[in-house]
């Protein structure tokens, strides 16, 4: 009845996950009964969980994002005070609890954390930055939304019912096949991530469209913010790389479930077949995450310059090229395996090519501060700290790309502080950039300076006295995932990067503190006519936060830096005689992808206890509901243009206050 | 490709021949957009089943290689059902367009008969090879072979439950503009289907059954 599910599953035993699970179950039942009570269900249900505007569910991703992103860090916590104390003993955490530790804390960075958060900034601005009023397919993307928030339910449930798997974040075989790896960890890694991942698909699919078929008039692909070129390339990248994860997946769990061999060391199964087609995807994957992160800091660098973007086309051209060279280095991954010197040569050689448009991007953004007239906002010191920090992650991954000197780092500690470097460095930062930048225009008041400034700066340090330890223990020979180890010289070094984690810590209390504190400070904080950083692209053209349907007509684009251009005719357009405001159509709500995302839950849940009547009843569900979708009669409804009229007036009223106080117009 | 595309319509070099970008696109051809976008990411996927066969399809483990076990007339028969049911889903879509019910429904229902005539011969040559005791574990090679066809039979399948249900739309709800844009999808799936099983004839049992 229930398949493997039986009371053993809940690991009585061991009190940290235990106490943990019991802390977020207590959380999320307060959380829900403040809801309740205070009777913000209907509102909460009909605006947020139902909804289908772009900037909500941009929103809600990253939220997502930010609760996970505490999770991950807390394992992230418990592994470096392991490391720190378990020289020549057994520390505090066993080893078959540690495994689960640093697999989740991968699993979850990347896929719950980085991806929903830059999806979720994509979401947010690119339709704004278009001049368009929603996305290619809204209904899909809360679909996908939803999907992506199933797949960070199950892995957290794993913290409670069952395990999650011991395997590292990319679950190798042949660890991870049957004979090693027999609980239900590595079918949670696994189902988590089909399920989110096709969550992702359906994102990168809708932003794809947006990007190429929804623009507003005169917004010609040269004309584009560079946030949006690098939105197209990450998530063209995302459409070729992310069928190869499902297909990889698809194949682990064949092999787990129907004895098939695909990846086992019977009957003819290729082992490293996995390490191939995973790479193809993983390789492309971190630009992905990082692509939307560099446009973040070309929009953030141009608008804290007061310039336009040196270099613009060269930009374009970079963007584009890393998004091809993407898909021919993943080999690099396992220069070891012994592939032979002429793949790992030309694999290294194009490794090293990738560090071309990536320099031209960082001569670019130096090029836009030179002669600019600065300011030093939150959002401009995590790019400038996102240059300084980004630059060393690159150089110690063109060592990495060298192969002679992969073969001794290989895996090292030497190679976890690359990765950290360039993705707390790159995405991370870029993450908050683009979160301190955009905050005003989602919500309508700025946060808080002083917070953001301190937050910047521990996390920033904290960054590098965490890191930078764990480069020199890995050229000390220290291999990454050790549960204890008995080198006296590395044992420092491990206090120090515990240290270090204590400042990141502290940074991101602070950002909390931010959040807290301007939530308090709205009013005096509030951004009034919807440009609080004199910014160059359309986003800064409506108000803050955008009505539902963002422009009450189709911004008409005549050049780059669109909203500039606009501000330099300022007089002009305001004194301009009114034009007839229209009806305006936008796509009705729908409860269709939270219901979707429930009854994958139960599949996915079911599909890794082995429940196979709850998987049939799942998948029926998912089915009926789209049926259901689809079967409705209205999809729209309808804004009236005196509704319209009066929101629209009311920001343009603001602006014309703002510009006869500037300029005594 | 999109360079030249921007060229025409940014005049990047102020010639003066500049066709400006003229909006949104109208939605039929967003979702078609959408749709084309969603197949390439599948024949991605696909094309990673076919990587795996590529390099297993010499592991038979002492079992049978593919000569030993393809029925190439079976598989010809199989390949005109496909292609002729995509005849039929042409004939669909065409009806669609002209609002012509009973030409919808008769090329639908004709798509839908061939469909799972084909399924149905799949079925077949998977259970058959099954009782030989040459299921998907008895090889690496087998694994490949059953993963790639499965995975473009349960294409199939799942585009006759699209079929059934596109059926049932037009006749609750008629051609409505959003029926249709359904209609311009499903067609797209379909002859992708064709497409993706033109490749798996050719790689797996052209190339297999000769060798």
């Amino acid at each position: 009845m229930l398949g493997k599910l039986d009371w053993s599953a809940i690991p009585f035993g061991q009190p940290i996950p235990l106490v943990a699970g019991a802390v977020v179950l207590v959380a999320i039942l307060a959380v829900l009964a403040w809801v309740v009570i205070r009777g913000h269900l209907p509102y909460l249900w009909s605006e947020w969980i139902t909804s289908v505007d772009h900037k909500r569910i941009g929103v809600m991703y990253i939220l997502l994002a930010s609760v996970m992103l505490l999770r991950g860090g807390s394992d992230a916590i418990m592994m470096r005070i392991q490391q720190a104390i378990a020289y020549q003993s057994a520390g505090y955490l066993p080893p078959e609890h540690y495994n689960q530790i640093f697999s989740a804390h991968g699993t979850i960075m990347i896929f719950f954390v980085a991806m929903p958060f830059v999806i979720g900034l994509m979401n947010l601005v690119v339709p704004l930055q278009l001049g368009v009023r929603d996305v290619a397919f809204p209904t899909l993307n809360s679909v996908g939304f939803w999907l992506t928030a199933t797949g960070a339910l199950l892995v957290n449930l794993s913290l409670v019912i069952g395990e999650f798997a011991r395997t590292g974040w990319l679950a190798f075989p042949p660890l991870s096949g049957l004979t090693y790896s027999p609980g239900v960890g590595v079918d949670y890694y696994a189902w988590a991530l089909q399920i989110s991942g096709v969550g992702t698909l359906v994102a990168g699919i809708n932003l794809v469209t947006t990007v190429l078929k929804l623009r507003t008039k005169g917004m010609s692909y040269l004309r584009m913010p560079m946030f949006c070129w690098t939105t197209l390339a990450s998530n063209l990248l995302i459409v070729a790389a992310f069928p190869i994860l499902t297909a990889t997946l698809a194949m682990l769990l064949l092999d787990r479930y129907l004895g098939f061999h695909f990846f086992t060391n019977e009957a003819g199964g290729n082992v490293m077949m996995f390490m191939n087609l995973i790479w193809a995807w993983g390789h492309p994957e971190v630009y992905i995450l990082v692509l939307p992160a560099f446009g973040i800091y070309s929009e953030v660098v141009s608008t804290f310059s007061g310039k336009p973007l040196f270099g613009y086309r060269s930009m374009v051209l970079a963007t584009m090229a890393i998004c091809v060279v993407s898909f021919m280095v993943w080999l690099h991954h396992f220069f070891t395996m012994g592939a032979g010197p002429d793949v790992n040569a030309i694999f290294g050689i194009a490794s090293m090519i990738i560090a071309i448009p990536t320099g031209v991007k960082i001569y670019n953004w130096l090029f836009t501060m030179y002669g600019g007239r600065i300011r030093f906002a939150t959002p401009m010191l995590w790019s400038i700290g996102f240059m300084v920090t980004f630059i060393i992650g690159g150089l110690t991954g063109v060592l990495l790309a060298v192969p002679p000197a992969d073969f001794q780092l290989h895996n090292s500690m030497f190679l976890v502080a690359h990765f950290h470097n360039v993705i707390i460095g790159g995405v991370l930062f870029g993450a908050f950039a683009g979160f301190e930048y955009w905050f005003p225009k989602a919500f309508g008041f700025r946060l808080s300076e002083r917070w953001g400034k301190v937050a910047f700066w521990f996390t920033f340090t904290g960054f590098f006295v965490t890191f930078m330890p764990l480069y020199i223990v890995g050229m000390l020979g220290m291999t990454r995932r050790m549960q204890h180890y008995d080198v006296a010289a590395w044992r420092p070094w491990m206090i120090v990067a515990a240290f270090g984690m204590l400042l990141l810590c502290i940074g991101v209390i602070s950002q909390i503190v931010q959040l807290v504190v301007s939530i308090r400070n709205r009013e005096a904080l509030r951004d009034r006519t919807g440009d609080p950083w004199d910014g160059r692209s359309l986003e800064w053209a409506t108000s803050s936060p955008p009505p539902v349907f963002n422009f009450a007509f189709y911004p008409d684009v005549r050049g780059e830096d669109a909203y500039w251009a606009m501000k330099q005719h300022a007089k002009e357009q305001l004194e301009r005689r009114e034009p007839e405001y229209r009806d305006i159509e936008m796509p009705r709500n729908s409860p269709t992808g939270f219901i979707c995302a429930f009854f994958a839950t139960v599949m996915g849940f079911s599909l890794i206890w082995h429940i196979w009547w709850l998987v049939i009843v799942g998948g029926l569900g998912a089915f009926t509901t789209f049926v259901v979708f689809a079967w409705r009669d209205h999809d729209e409804y309808v804004i009236p243009a005196a509704e319209v009229a009066k929101i629209d007036r009311a920001n343009i009223e603001e602006r014309r206050n703002l510009v006869s106080m500037a300029g005594g117009v | 490709m999109a360079m030249t595309a921007t060229v025409e319509h940014a005049d990047p070099h102020h010639l003066g021949r500049a066709v400006e970008h003229a909006g949104p696109a109208p939605k039929h051809i967003v979702t078609a957009y959408g749709f084309w976008i969603f197949l390439l990411s599948d024949i991605v996927m696909f094309s990673c089943f076919f990587a795996a066969y590529a390099v297993l399809v010499h592991q038979v483990a002492d079992g049978p290689k593919g000569a030993e076990i393809f029925d190439l007339r079976n598989v010809a028969v199989e390949t005109i059902c496909l292609l002729l049911s995509s005849f039929a889903c042409g004939m669909a879509s065409i009806a669609a367009d002209l609002r012509n019910r009973l030409w919808f429904y008769l090329s639908m229902t004709v798509t839908c008969v061939l469909g799972l005539a084909f399924l149905a011969m799949e079925f077949r040559e998977f259970a058959d090879l099954v009782s030989r005791g040459y299921g998907p574990s008895r090889s690496a090679f087998l694994t490949a072979f059953f993963s790639l066809v499965g995975c473009h039979g349960l294409h199939v399948s799942a585009g006759v439950l699209w079929l059934l249900t596109m059926m049932a739309q037009v006749f609750a709800k008629g051609f409505r503009a959003d029926i249709m844009r359904r209609m311009t999808c499903f067609a797209l799936f379909w002859h992708a289907l064709d497409i993706i099983w033109v490749a798996v004839f050719s790689v797996v049992y052209l190339l297999g059954g000769a060798a």
